[in-house]
């Protein structure tokens, strides 16, 4: 056990060097498109306007809202839909 | 290997500190490689967290005696099952558990925005290691798992017997990953305050993670009630004690903030509000972990004073003063996009909701910290009893049932009165029925009790009206049965219907803690066998007494002193109640050779006698009459002393049989409380609810069509 626990450690120790320093060995080059990050957060707001939509119309089937006003609010949400969309396109 | 173990948490400081300086140094310079460093760096700590766990729990199962902790928090004669509970019984346990358990948590959250939110994510990732960096310096260099002696104890202490239940195994894990889950989005907060992107994107990548912490601290907290009311032999199930409070916090605070943030999601409002609640709540899963084991407050539930507390308050201290900060500096972003439109609105429900919950624990933090006020303001220590306690939390809990019953039936923005008819209508009369039901049926002793039911049965209806018009909606829309529409119903609304099923278990939990706390029947009766007792109805006769003696190996683990008894209603039996009051021999009696001498000195623990039902508990602890029973144990004593140690465990056994044989009175805790198991069906319907709303949705679709937006827009919609 005395010879054993400090291999363990410096193995230990080279998996966390290994694990850490491999974004910094590969570069700042290495690293992924910037547009991927916003692709991925325009994409996560899409989904959340989408379940607004759907929300929205769920809400006017069990009568909590009445046709007008679900007319205005969904009318308002698909066009903020529609934008996100339209950024999307835009990052190609 | 508690080389071993100690290095990794030395490892693990380091990775800490490293990861912090890496994320800040790569946000700040716009190095995406030294960001991403630095989220490896959580990966690291997680992968040394748990090696680190991982022998102190393997040193606790083979009772290896060289760990410090082990000796002090174990023994040979603790049952497997517990021997890994007893590493977080322990100061230096519980706070490993805690680094490992904010480890993988943040692990998960990291990877699963690695992607996203890549302006804040580097300062939440600096805040989650900062976590890590604190708990793992108190092991360091304060209170160390991995501290070991050359020469082993031949037997270590024991786990505090009043923990040898099973609850106790889950029961702190969970606590514990309810708080580090609440660091979560407390560490995003942060990160969006800092950068001053402060929408709802960092509130929707960790919803999932709030949600969680919300469930973990409430199943947690539910499991403490389960073994206060079958382990702690005073018959209750929440005692207004600090340590309960301390979980009841930031489970309250949470709740808000669960609420709150769909207004910020669908309205842009409650910015400030959200932050707000999020860094309370981040800081009260802080205060909960230290209350615990401080020793500052007294508590049925403290093990242990600690000596943790100049760092933990510095950190909450740091905590409060940097949140604030935050908010003031960025008061500018954090403006509402737009303004209530009406009181008859979801977002003034849910307003109102906040506004309650907040209330509650306002006052429960009043109430827990009003000894060390009462010190500081009079210089006597001065408590708050469950009367006071009762005094505000019944008429807030009864506001906060009946708005959980408003807010799912009422529309976003404004609600119309003609909405407003058509859906109270029937939940309104549901109430009226239930109260007049229990008029005549005589139960109008307490107006609060009464008002409870009534308003449970609102919340019932409203959510059963809610399920039938959706199953109703579904299937004129889909065609389908309506066991199929309600499944499709709901795992495609799961948020909803999760919180609406959340709802209905809160209504039950409700129910029966109003029930059991306004109609319970509790006496304390001194009884010899063939005596009786009447108790709400009941007449409990002491039938015969009980005694008998467990062994581990070779060891006298415990000595059981109890009594069977006899329940009948007009002269019926109606069940036989067995209790039981276990003590624990002292290890200084076995040391001193002294072993009936010793068998009274050390832990005691009560087997509670229950028959539990769907509408009644009865529930009965013993406590055998120590004046009689001393007597017998001194003139045992007497006669081995200087005894072998067989000669000993035979006059143990010759204790066990008088007191079989004998009439010794014993003290009787006798209750008979309704409902009190509607409690636990309660919260098993609200953790299901938890559950449906925890659950990932299918995958939406994410296929991109070349038509226009508006007709992508409605295809995309109906595909997922």
């Amino acid at each position: 056990m005395d010879v054993l626990a400090p291999l363990i450690v410096i193995v230990l120790l080279a998996v966390v060097v290994w694990l850490v320093s491999g974004p910094l060995r590969a570069g700042a080059s290495a690293t992924e498109d910037p547009d991927v990050g916003r692709r991925e957060d325009l994409e996560a707001a899409k989904e959340a306007k989408y379940r607004e939509i759907r929300d929205a119309e769920l809400d006017l089937r069990t009568g909590k809202l009445s046709e007008g006003d679900w007319r205005v609010i969904d009318r308002d949400l698909r066009a903020e839909a529609m934008e996100l969309l339209r950024r999307l396109d835009e990052l190609g | 290997m508690a080389t071993v173990g100690q290095a990794c948490l030395i490892l693990a400081l380091a990775t800490c500190a490293y990861g912090i300086g890496a994320s800040l140094y790569g946000a700040s310079a716009g190095r995406r490689d030294w960001v991403e460093s630095g989220r490896r760096s959580v990966y690291a700590l997680a992968v040394l967290a748990t090696a680190a766990f991982a022998i102190l729990i393997a040193a606790f199962l083979r009772s290896d005696f060289h760990f410090t902790v082990v000796a002090t928090h174990s023994s040979t004669t603790t049952p497997t099952f517990y021997r890994a509970a007893a590493a977080w019984s322990s100061q230096e346990g519980s706070l490993l558990l805690w680094v490992w358990l904010l480890s993988l948590w943040s692990s998960l959250v990291l990877f699963l925005v690695r992607r996203r939110l890549r302006d804040v994510a580097p300062y939440a990732t600096a805040v989650l290691l900062g976590f890590g960096a604190f708990f793992t310096a108190l092991l360091v260099f304060s209170v160390t798992p991995f501290h070991t002696v050359a020469s082993a104890p031949a037997e270590g202490t024991g786990l505090n017997p009043l923990l040898r239940h099973p609850s106790m195994m889950i029961h702190p894990p969970m606590l514990y990953s309810g708080y580090t889950l609440w660091a979560i989005p407390f560490a995003f907060a942060i990160g969006a305050l800092v950068v001053r992107r402060v929408d709802a994107d960092w509130i929707r990548a960790t919803r999932r993670f709030a949600l969680a912490a919300w469930f973990f601290l409430g199943v947690g907290i539910l499991l403490g009630a389960r073994w206060s009311y079958a382990e702690l032999g005073w018959g209750g199930y929440w005692a207004w004690d600090p340590v309960e409070n301390a979980s009841l916090l930031p489970w309250l605070t949470g709740t808000a903030f669960l609420h709150s943030v769909m207004v910020q999601e669908k309205r842009g409002m409650l910015k400030v509000w959200n932050v707000s609640l999020i860094l309370a709540t981040g800081t009260l899963a802080i205060l909960g972990t230290f209350l615990v084991r401080s020793g500052i407050l007294d508590s049925i539930h403290a093990f242990g004073a600690s000596t943790l507390g100049v760092p933990f308050v510095s950190l909450i201290g740091v905590m409060i003063a940097g949140s604030v900060a935050l908010i003031v500096t960025r008061r500018a972003s954090l403006r509402t996009e737009h303004r209530l439109d009406s009181l008859l609105s979801r977002e003034a429900v849910f307003l109102g909701n906040n506004l309650v919950l907040v209330g509650l624990a306002f006052v429960v933090f009043w109430g827990t910290f009003f000894p060390l006020i009462s010190e500081a303001v009079t210089g006597e220590k001065a408590a708050v009893g469950p009367p006071w306690f009762d005094r505000y939390t019944v008429p807030l809990a009864l506001v906060l049932v009946l708005l959980s019953g408003i807010g799912p039936v009422i529309a976003w923005r404004r609600a119309t009165l003609a909405n407003a008819r058509r859906n109270f209508k029937w939940p309104i009369v549901a109430a009226a029925v239930t109260l007049v039901a229990l008029i005549a049926f005589g139960v109008t002793q307490n107006v609060a009790a009464m008002t409870m039911f009534a308003v449970a049965a609102f919340v019932v209806t409203v959510v059963g009206q809610e399920l039938v018009r959706g199953v109703s909606a579904r299937r004129a829309m889909a065609n389908e049965g309506p066991a199929r529409a309600l499944v499709s119903l709901v795992s495609r609304n799961r948020r909803r219907y999760g919180g609406y099923t959340v709802h209905v278990g809160m209504a039950v939990l409700f129910v029966g803690v109003a029930a059991s706390t306004a109609f319970q029947h509790a006496r304390d009766v001194r009884l010899s066998p063939g005596q009786t007792a009447a108790i709400g109805g009941y007449d409990v006769t002491y039938t015969n007494a009980t005694a008998r003696a467990d062994y581990r190996g070779d060891r006298l683990e415990r000595v059981n002193l109890g009594a069977v008894l006899d329940v009948k209603r007009k002269g019926r039996h109606v069940t036989t109640l067995r209790t039981e009051r276990g003590y624990y021999p002292s290890t200084a009696a076995f040391a001193s050779g002294s072993i009936v001498q010793g068998i009274f000195e050390g832990e005691a623990t009560s087997e509670v006698g229950m028959k539990a039902g769907l509408t009644h508990d009865l529930w009965t602890a013993i406590r055998p009459d120590p004046e009689y029973l001393n007597k017998v144990i001194d003139a045992l004593a007497a006669k081995t002393k200087g005894r072998s140690v067989d000669q000993q465990f035979t006059a143990v056994g010759n204790l066990l049989g008088v007191y079989r044989q004998g009439a010794f009175p014993a003290q009787f805790r006798l209750i008979s409380s309704p409902l009190v198991t509607w409690i636990w069906l309660g919260g098993i319907v609200v953790f299901c609810g938890g559950l449906i709303a925890l659950w990932p949705a299918p995958d939406a679709a994410r296929r991109r069509a070349t038509a226009g937006y508006a007709g992508r827009v409605a295809r995309e919609l109906g595909r997922a």
